[in-house]
């Protein structure tokens, strides 16, 4: 075994592990107060981690190079990519976090705690892990670090209660979701004989015993969990409500980057031999995720719940690309997960943005009646998101809708496809009451705190990349999605 | 013909007049507005004025590559320019109509217009399947604003309501266009008009188009959206509906159902008959009992659109000629009657007919212009309406004379409902004070009114000015729905030739013979 080619291949990983092992140090030493530096610091590690990831990412990488120890561990393109967007959701998030609680309004004392940066980093380590495991031990590692950050995350305003019940909750059923995992992979373990991706596939060629198929639903039934999907969906309103909104923003993005990219591996690398297996539950997942998440958000008031539901909504698109089961849709669905981040990040970015000058934030729809006499650059960002969500051109959310269902067109998968992209119209008609609240209501003008720059250049930069804008960025991201989903597929 | 790039810079001029706007103050704003769309314009006169008629099919286009399988690629055809023309001549007209009557947030209105316009535009000249979905679906996000922001009382049930119709039915057709893409390998519209689709997908994929421009036109019973968005757009935005984004329905059946799935249009031209004779019949009736006039012009308006699509379901020349024209008539009758009501609503802000009264007397000139759009709506010889709708109608005669009989009523349901508005709202006795105060049109209004006035008049005295350009497209599309013809039931059979004409005077017995019938009288 070379180490040396190992340790080069999970460079990031190690650097993001050691910054964050000295930022604790710093944060346990410096106090509260360094925790301005240690986020700082934090985001220029992940910023040079993603920096590590760009030659690879140019020039793709794949085949038997990309495997590190043994074989546990495989960074490919597809791994890149992946990495390269859960980091650039974590800076997102490191980014917005300190003015919200450096605020009266938290209810922290102290302002920001060192941990949070932290967090993240650790996080994001777990994150990275996930979407390269090439075994099933890995591929818990990462689930579980990752799962663990998050749940201390979730409630790391220990005086507000909602915080501590979203972390609670965000515990018990991921901890519960852990299991069904762990049973799944047992399940797997006791029909194939092995742990690592190749033996479990090798496994399961031919007929699919009853015991092996109730191990592949498991594990999908685990990963859904993860990825808040329908069924499974159930944590992910009261999670996102109650967990502060700079943690709800880097939950709804980086997570469902690394599960959905860990979910998308584990079908093909594991399940690729029995698609017939696993393809009518990811439909079903991704088609009722699309009607429960549109239907859930209809009548929500808050607006953290309403995005929560959107979440839910987006995954069952995601998904769409993942039921597709080829080549073109792991490409589409790649491209609309980086426009997702983008989308839900720049969502997030301006909802931290409703203060008022105390710096509580403002959560429901009576509190943003108006707002685009009030508040108008908040009102015409917020816009641009909600038009993007519902997928209406010339917006860039429409392109990552057109290439996932172009993908499952051209795939033949024509009926579902009809009944998703009806399915989103009901969605549709929550975005755009945000749009009415903002646009068409009688101004309340309660949104009158200032915000930072940090969350300026965060929603200016989101807004154009989702903007008519975007599309300059298109032929770039689609060659990066391809040669990600080419490395996918090349591995089987 | 590639040459200067005249299309592109007719959406760039309002482009960069709606992000002027969007950040001017509110006079600055109206004049850029009014500058930018009278400069797109001239652009328009130009773009006539340059077409060859007899020319190549396709003019003026442009290509390129863009990313990701999108390709900018515009052109148009005669009838692409003569809905082009219809809404650049449309557009200042809008913002002169709005002047005044808009007072709040004038910037961002001006801009969502001028917005409007580069859709328009780019829908009728894109030659690419999804550059044309794009104009066609971002139009909802400007009009969406226009009727929710500047709109009347029940604005946000209308802009709801024509939102998810209007995308509901959209997105059906963004399935099918990428099932043609795959299945054809281009997305290249003027190839696709020629590609012969599997008779038994051309039936999925009319259905698709069908439910978006069904919405679009609208037809019975998907019009529901329409009256309820037209009451509550501000004036102008009646004006743009009306006039230019319902032609947005008939241009697709156009360019897409007919030459694109002949066959599915021909299976399913009784579908669109019985939809079309249950619209002139049922909406001009209700149309008959309105107390509200901009609801009443709404629902002539769905009458008017369903003897469009008779006209093109006729499969023939004199069909297809008279729908275009009724699409273009129909632009400026009811942008005019909207006009109309808008010149008193800003006086008097009701809508209710009852409100009026003996307009004629105190607002002359008011009276004349609303009486010549009444009976160009109504289709009196003269004006553009009764070209359009007689061509309209002798083409579907030849299809089916019963589609005929029904739909003809509607001129006459039509003569009564205008004739019964123009009544109760111009002549009569003066009842109410305050209406009976109003003053005549400004030189503002007159500068809006008279303009659609000529062309009214024009396209009723000289059509083959409008009709010249069209007719090369028409006679292609013609040919191409031949083979596809439904049977029709009036088509005479030739009979057995008689020796000689059953008035024939014969000259030996016949002679006598009448000469004996005179003899017994």
């Amino acid at each position: 075994m070379d180490f040396a080619h190992s340790f080069a291949l999970i460079a990031p990983e190690l650097l993001l592990s050691v910054a964050g092992l000295a930022l604790l140090l710093v944060g346990a030493w410096g106090g509260d107060k360094s925790a301005r530096l240690v986020a700082i610091a934090a985001a220029a590690a992940l910023f040079g981690a993603g920096f590590m990831l760009v030659p690879g990412l140019h020039f793709g990488v794949d085949g038997p190079a990309t495997l590190a120890f043994g074989g546990l561990i495989k960074v490919d393109s597809f791994a890149l990519f992946a990495k390269a967007l859960i980091y650039l959701a974590a800076i997102g998030a490191l980014m917005v976090a300190p003015a919200f609680f450096n605020s009266e309004a938290a209810g922290t004392e102290r302002g920001m705690r060192a941990e949070y940066p932290v967090l993240v980093l650790f996080a994001a380590v777990g994150m990275g892990i996930m979407v390269s495991a090439n075994d099933f031990m890995t591929l818990y590692l990462g689930l579980e670090l990752n799962s663990l950050s998050a749940y201390v995350l979730a409630a790391i305003l220990r005086r507000d209660t909602r915080s501590g019940e979203a972390g609670l909750k965000y515990f018990v059923l991921g901890a519960l979701a852990s299991g069904i995992l762990l049973y799944g992979m047992s399940l797997l373990y006791g029909f194939t004989g092995g742990t690592a991706f190749t033996a479990v596939r090798a496994g399961l060629t031919g007929e699919l015993g009853t015991g092996a198929l109730f191990g592949v639903i498991f594990v999908l039934s685990g990963l859904a969990f993860k990825i808040s999907a329908v069924p499974f969906h159930m944590w992910t309103p009261d999670v996102y409500e109650g967990a502060p909104t700079p943690v709800t923003a880097f939950f709804a993005t980086a997570p469902k980057v690394a599960a959905v990219a860990l979910t998308a591996r584990v079908v093909f690398e594991v399940f690729g031999a029995q698609v017939d297996a696993w393809q009518q539950i990811v439909m079903f997942t991704a088609l009722a995720s699309i009607i429960f998440g549109a239907l859930g958000a209809i009548g929500q008031e808050n607006l953290k719940r309403l995005l929560a539901y959107s979440s839910i909504n987006n995954v069952g698109f995601i998904l769409l690309g993942l039921a597709v089961a080829n080549e073109a849709g792991v490409s589409a669905m790649l491209v609309y997960l980086f426009i997702y981040v983008a989308m839900s990040l720049g969502s997030f970015v301006a909802l931290l943005m409703l203060r008022d000058e105390n710096g509580a934030l403002f959560e429901t729809f009576a509190d943003i009646r108006g707002l685009s006499v009030t508040r108008p650059l908040i009102a015409w960002a917020l816009l641009v998101f909600m038009f993007s969500l519902a997928g209406i051109p010339p917006l860039l959310g429409f392109y990552s809708k057109f290439v996932v269902f172009q993908a499952t067109i051209e795939a033949g998968l024509v009926a579902f496809g009809a009944i998703a992209i009806a399915a989103s119209v009901i969605g549709a008609f929550y975005y755009i009451k945000f749009v009415k609240v903002m646009f068409f209501d009688e101004p309340v003008d309660v949104v009158t705190g200032k915000s930072g720059a940090a969350h300026w250049v965060l929603l200016g930069l989101t807004a154009a990349i989702v903007s008519p804008l975007g599309y300059l960025l298109t032929p770039s991201l689609t060659d990066l999605a391809d040669k990600a989903a080419a490395s996918l597929f090349l591995a089987v | 013909m590639e040459g200067f790039p005249i299309l592109s810079l007719m959406m760039l001029v309002p482009l960069a007049g709606a992000l002027v706007c969007l950040v001017a103050g509110a006079a600055t704003a109206r004049w850029i507005a009014l500058g930018t769309t009278l400069v797109t314009f001239v652009l328009g006169v130009l773009l006539w004025s340059n077409f060859q008629t007899g020319g190549a099919q396709w003019q003026f286009t442009e290509r390129a590559e863009l990313f990701a399988g999108f390709s900018w690629a515009l052109g148009i055809d005669g009838i692409a320019l003569m809905l082009i023309m219809l809404s650049v001549f449309l557009m200042p007209i809008c913002i002169l109509a709005s002047w005044d009557a808009i007072q709040k947030r004038v910037g961002e209105y001006m801009a969502a217009f001028l917005l409007m316009e580069v859709l328009m535009i780019g829908t009728f000249s894109a030659q690419d399947l999804f550059l044309f979905y794009i104009f066609f679906e971002a139009g909802l996000i400007p009009m969406y604003l226009i009727i929710g922001v500047w709109g009347g009382d029940n604005r946000i049930y209308a802009s709801y309501k024509f939102f998810l119709y209007t995308l509901l039915g959209s997105v059906l057709m963004l399935i099918a266009m990428f099932w043609m893409v795959a299945e054809a390998g281009t997305s290249d519209i003027p190839t696709l008009m020629q590609y012969d689709f599997p008779p038994g997908a051309q039936t999925w994929l009319w259905l698709a188009f069908f439910a978006s421009f069904a919405v679009k036109v609208p037809m019975w019973p998907f019009h529901t959206w329409l009256p309820d968005a037209h009451v509550q757009a501000p004036t102008a935005g009646s004006v743009i509906l009306a006039g230019v984004l319902l032609k947005l329905g008939t241009y697709g059946f156009v360019r897409f159902s007919l030459p694109m799935f002949p066959e599915a249009s021909a299976q399913f031209a009784w579908l669109v008959f019985a939809l079309s004779m249950i619209a002139v019949v049922y909406t001009s009736l209700v149309a008959l009992v309105q107390s509200d006039m901009k609801k009443l012009i709404a629902y002539s308006s769905v009458a008017h659109m369903a003897i469009v699509t008779v006209g093109l379901f006729a499969f023939n020349v004199q069909g297809l000629e008279g729908a275009m024209i009724v699409m273009l008539s129909h632009g400026l009758v009811s942008a005019a009657l909207f006009l109309c009501v808008g010149v008193i609503y800003d006086r008097l802000h009701t809508r209710e007919i009852a409100r009026y009264g003996g307009l004629a007397i105190n607002m002359p000139y008011y009276a004349l212009f609303f009486l010549l759009f009444t009976m160009a709506s109504i289709g009196l010889p003269g004006t553009s309406g009764f070209v359009g709708e007689f061509l309209a109608l002798a083409g579907i005669y030849q299809a089916s004379s019963l589609v005929a009989l029904v739909a003809t009523t509607g001129i006459i349901l039509g003569a009564a409902y205008m004739l019964y508005l123009y009544r109760r709202v111009a002549f009569g006795g003066q009842v109410n004070e305050d209406a009976a105060a109003m003053r005549d049109i400004s030189v503002r209004e007159w500068a809006f009114l008279a303009p659609i006035a000529a062309s009214v008049l024009w396209m009723g005295v000289y059509p083959e000015s409008f009709l010249a350009p069209m007719r090369a497209d028409i006679a292609v599309l013609d040919a191409r729905l031949a083979a596809a013809a439904p049977a029709s039931d009036s088509a005479l059979t030739a009979g057995a030739p008689r020796a000689e004409a059953a008035n024939a005077l014969s000259h030996e017995n016949g002679a006598n013979h009448s000469s004996a019938e005179e003899g017994a009288h």
